[in-house]
């Protein structure tokens, strides 16, 4: 199975910008299934920690108010071409997922 | 899969703020994450969001701040049924700048708030929402 995490950077004068999307239904618990006609249970992504070479660079702590399939960019500074990132999440029914990329 | 939650990587970090989250009064959610800390309102901080939404269920935000030393960034959209909508802790690399999308119910304002080494702070703006996204 492939990844559910699509994680890619660009470094320009010294500053990364990292995007991710990561496949994920975040389901708020709300939502009636057509079908069935039952309420689809709450599952979401609730945690998300990115790591630059190991170190934490960024987490979030999320609610179910993210949309599907979230989009999450940020920026930072000192990573150099090759560096390692690391990108993790967390979701309420305690699954998870990385993935490890080399900083463009 | 019984050890999971021993072996996850993520446990170690602070605990997922709870009260916070389930909260549905805007100002308890504020409240119970920035517990009794004083929050200015300023124009340092930028909300770039379409002022008018056709579809809530896919709401691009981009926040962006020029201070210096930003440890964090959080996001509350005051009418949804759980106004705390995310946080974003940034290491002293980052540049105070977070990027998402979001679900937002009805009109309402998103509340950006900012806390950094100075203290903490806000900047609010009103959208307007034709079709909610809380389904």
């Amino acid at each position: 199975m492939s990844s559910s995490i699509r994680l890619k950077t660009r470094t320009n004068a010294g500053v990364t910008t990292v995007r991710a999307i990561i496949r994920h239904p975040m389901e708020t618990g709300f939502r009636i299934d057509n079908e069935t006609a039952e309420i689809v249970p709450a599952h979401y992504i609730n945690r998300v920690i990115l790591k630059h070479k190991g170190n934490v660079v960024m987490s979030c702590d999320w609610s179910r108010a993210i949309s599907k399939n979230p989009y999450l960019s940020f920026m930072f500074k000192g990573a150099k071409a090759g560096d390692k990132l690391e990108l993790i999440w967390n979701d309420n029914k305690n699954n998870t997922d990385s993935i490890e990329t080399l900083i463009e | 899969m019984l050890f999971s939650g021993l072996l996850n990587p993520l446990t170690v970090f602070a605990k997922w703020n709870k009260a916070a989250f389930s909260a549905v009064d805007f100002d308890e959610a504020v409240a119970a994450y920035f517990p009794e800390q004083k929050i200015q309102s300023t124009e340092q901080i930028t909300i770039g969001v379409h002022p008018i939404v056709e579809n809530g269920a896919v709401v691009p935000v981009k926040i962006k701040t020029d201070m210096q030393n930003v440890e964090s960034i959080t996001i509350f959209v005051d009418k949804n049924p759980n106004p705390l909508i995310a946080n974003f802790d940034l290491s002293p690399d980052c540049i105070g700048f977070v990027s998402t999308r979001i679900k937002i119910q009805q009109p309402s304002n998103i509340v950006a708030i900012v806390k950094s080494d100075k203290g903490v702070f806000s900047k609010s703006t009103f959208i307007e929402v034709h079709e909610g996204g809380c389904g």
